[in-house]
């Protein structure tokens, strides 16, 4: 294979040419997005034809689905996972810790009790401690992924993951409702 | 930087003449048109050296229509139609009071229409006849037909706002190269101008319609990080509360037509009075002899428009929240739109920042202008610099489940272009045909959200319940538009979408209205379609040389005989007087070309990436 092909059958890591694993150098990763849409935009191709345009449209809606598969902490694990044979079962898997069901639940009541009194420090904190609950499990999945290769435990990781990124949905939309 | 350019995509574009192209700001109160002329971007003004033409038509009774300043001056509110654009997309309930509108308004269950004294019309046949006069006016000071134009939209505007914009402009007979967000549009203006970089919010009020989108310029990339607003708020609700203020001061209820177009122009007159001076008399009599005559404080008028800008600044919070950034992160903010003139709007967007707002080019020009810089660059006309625009969906698209909720397929903000593919199967045995509801918007209930369109699938082979597999392939392009395409997995058999627009028009409504605009002009136009199809033919024959010369070595003998085929059989009837056989055969080259197209994009991606190594190389060294 020469040395920086890029066909797009290729996985997204060797798409954006960058090692397939979870610790991932953001900085790198978005150079190498720009200087591919800076090839494949439709922008580049609205004067030529209809053929060159088609395909300009499939690769940059390729390109843009990869980055953000690669630049999402938990896309990324998953889609690295998948690569190993591993899925995640996030559906199918539901047998969760009790102490973590209990600990989310209580941040879900927390979330709800604040969005009623309208208390915005209130739900900063929250938003604080979800931030660093979710720091903590990307470290897990560094750790089970690229040091231990103990995939079946970084898909336990990834359904957690699952968790706080729901939360964080829920914050998002809980500061939007206050504001209203 | 420079490495990068070793490789430049689009290598088939041949050598060619400069290709007449121009952005257009179709505002909800004034319009422009803009070009590139020599390296610089400018307004063409009309003959008498205005830049904006009002955003008003007129309909006579014979059938004629005066576009502009002179129909905004005619006494006929009920057939004088202005802010058009508000209607755009939109249904009767959406437009809300209705008895403070002068028109007579056509329920049609879909996009609302207008009764005129010509006839019904559709809000895109109106805004075809500004589209028109900006047209003209661009080729007379070109010189030339237009290869195409970029079309400026609210960044909010949604799937439905979209396409009856680009209707319109395929009614007034412009090819749209892109439909480009307004927010995006000036800060190409100002990011071109000053080569700026960093985090930048442009607040955009216009007429009738407020954005603000966050956008990080780094190295010739423009991306917009998030945006939010309100298709239905801008300069004419800050009008409609002095008219209201103007009712109640004086002791009125509701007016006519006339007296509601006469004092609504008194009270813009003294919105624009209001950003120079501390007060401002409003007289007027009204055609039942009432005299109006009253005095208006800009702090009267800022108390009452208090709201109208704490509106603007719940978006600006939100599209920060969703652009993950905080006041501090943001270098700079663009004022765009002429209601951005308001001292308590530049006060407010001043003190939300804690900076002062950018107000160095002109607020009503600005759109127009980033606009022809990009139509210059979509056109083919290398400018020396390379950039790239990255934008995003403004609305979550989403799909009608069981029980009537909205599953998000492409969430909002997501880089554009975009797709999503899911699968979906059948209910019941033998089942052939389904129904899917696609809707945009935020919230969890359909009710909730807009309605865009029902995609009805048919021709499914005939299983047992839950046998079918249909992956449909949900795809958002570059000007933020919906496409929905549909295959039924087991046996690859390609299913029939019709569409059913909640708020659009349908392909026939629209073949329809091009009849009726050309009726009087059949050869006109035939000849006019069969030069444009000759034109085309002749680019795309010259593309694919060109292409050939360079890239022929990435081909099979096989494929290369085909391509070569279908190239004479084009050449062979481009001068035959058929405008139909030439888009057929058209076709038939495009399509052989595809996998040419792909390999040669291949190949320039390699480059790049090989580029960017090897610059990274050069500076660690």
């Amino acid at each position: 294979m020469p040395p920086f092909a890029s066909d797009f059958q290729q996985d997204y890591f060797q798409l954006f040419d960058v090692a397939p694993s979870f610790r991932m150098d953001t900085a790198q990763l978005e150079r190498q997005y720009r200087a591919l849409q800076a090839q494949v935009h439709p922008d580049k191709f609205a004067h030529l034809s209809d053929a060159e345009q088609r395909v300009a449209l499939q690769r940059a809606t390729l390109v843009n689905e990869a980055y953000q598969t690669l630049r999402s902490p938990i896309r990324r694990a998953r889609y690295l996972l998948s690569l190993h044979g591993v899925d995640t079962q996030e559906e199918s898997d539901t047998a969760m810790p009790v102490d973590f069901l209990m600990a989310q639940m209580e941040w879900r009541e927390a979330v709800a009790e604040a969005q009623q009194a309208r208390d915005v420090a209130a739900l900063e904190r929250i938003e604080a401690r979800v931030q660093h609950e979710t720091r903590e499990l990307e470290y897990g999945l560094a750790v089970t992924i690229d040091t231990e290769h103990d995939y079946a435990a970084a898909a336990g990781l990834v359904r957690k993951l699952r968790f706080t990124e729901k939360l964080a949905e829920e914050i998002h939309t809980a500061f939007d409702e206050i504001d209203t | 930087m420079a490495l990068l350019q070793i490789s430049e995509p689009g290598l088939s574009t041949a050598p060619h003449q400069h290709r007449l192209a121009v952005g257009i700001d179709l505002g909800t109160t004034n319009s422009l048109v803009a070009t590139v002329r020599n390296g610089i971007s400018v307004v063409l003004n009309d003959e008498d050296g205005r830049a904006m033409l009002p955003s008003v038509v007129r309909y006579a009774a014979d059938g004629g229509t005066t576009v502009g300043e002179s129909a905004l001056h005619a006494e006929d509110p009920v057939n004088t139609i202005i802010s058009v654009k508000r209607f755009m997309g939109r249904g009767l309930k959406d437009i809300g009071d209705t008895s403070r509108l002068p028109y007579r308004f056509v329920d049609t269950g879909g996009m609302v229409q207008l009764r005129t004294v010509a006839g019904v019309k559709s809000p895109v046949e109106v805004s075809a006849e500004i589209l028109k006069v900006l047209r003209t006016r661009a080729e007379a000071a070109l010189g030339g037909e237009l290869v195409g134009a970029v079309i400026t939209v609210p960044a909010y505007f949604d799937d439905a706002q979209r396409q009856a914009t680009k209707d319109a402009a395929k009614l007034a007979g412009l090819n749209v190269l892109r439909l480009l967000n307004e927010p995006t549009a000036a800060a190409i203006a100002y990011g071109l101008d000053n080569a700026s970089e960093g985090v930048y919010a442009v607040y955009d009020l216009g007429g009738g319609t407020f954005d603000i989108s966050i956008l990080r310029l780094s190295r010739g990339v423009f991306e917009v990080l998030a945006t939010n607003g309100d298709s239905a708020l801008g300069g004419d609700d800050f009008d409609q509360r002095i008219h209201c203020w103007l009712l109640e001061k004086n002791g009125l209820s509701v007016l006519g037509p006339h007296d509601t177009r006469l004092l609504l122009n008194h009270a813009r007159a003294a919105k624009e009075q209001l950003t120079e001076h501390d007060e401002t008399r409003i007289t007027a009599v009204l055609s039942g002899g009432d005299v109006i005559d009253s005095v208006l404080t800009r702090a009267e008028f800022e108390s009452m428009s208090q709201n109208l800008v704490q509106r603007t600044l719940q978006s600006m919070r939100r599209a920060l929240r969703d652009a993950k950034l905080g006041v501090a992160d943001i270098n700079g903010v663009v004022m765009v739109g002429g209601a951005t003139r308001m001292p308590q709007v530049q006060h407010a967007v001043g003190e939300f920042f804690g900076q002062i707002p950018l107000t160095n080019l002109d607020p009503d020009k600005v759109v127009a202008l980033g606009a022809a810089i990009q139509a210059n660059m979509l056109a083919g006309n290398r400018s020396g610099d390379e950039w790239l625009l990255l934008d995003v969906i403004p609305l979550s698209l989403g799909i009608e489940t069981m029980g009537g909720l909205s599953e998000k397929i492409i969430p909002r903000n997501s880089t554009i272009p975009s797709a999503r593919a899911q699968e979906f199967t059948t209910f019941r045995d033998g089942q052939t045909a389904m129904s899917i509801h696609v809707v945009q918007g935020e919230r969890e209930l359909v009710s909730d959200c807009r309605s865009l369109a029902k995609f009805e699938l048919r021709g499914i082979p005939p299983m047992v319940a839950g046998a079918a597999r249909i992956r449909v392939t949900f795809q958002v392009d570059a000007d933020g538009l919906l496409n929905v395409s549909a295959r039924e997995m087991g046996c690859g058999v390609e299913a029939a979408i019709t569409v059913k627009p909640s708020y659009g028009l349908s392909d026939a409504e629209i073949t329809r209205m091009l009849q009726d605009s050309t009726q009087y002009a059949q050869d006109d136009m035939l000849a006019r379609a069969l030069r444009e199809q000759q034109t085309e033919a002749e680019q795309l024959l010259e593309a694919v040389q060109h292409a050939l010369e360079q890239d022929g070595g990435l081909l099979g003998d096989d494929e290369r005989g085909r391509i070569g085929e279908r190239m004479d059989a084009l050449r062979a009837i481009l001068q035959q007087n058929d405008h139909h056989a030439i888009k057929r055969a058209i076709g038939a080259l495009n399509d052989a070309t595809v996998s040419f197209a792909q390999k040669r994009m291949d190949k320039s991606v390699a480059h790049a990436l090989a580029g960017r190594n090897i610059s990274d190389l050069e500076v660690k060294s």
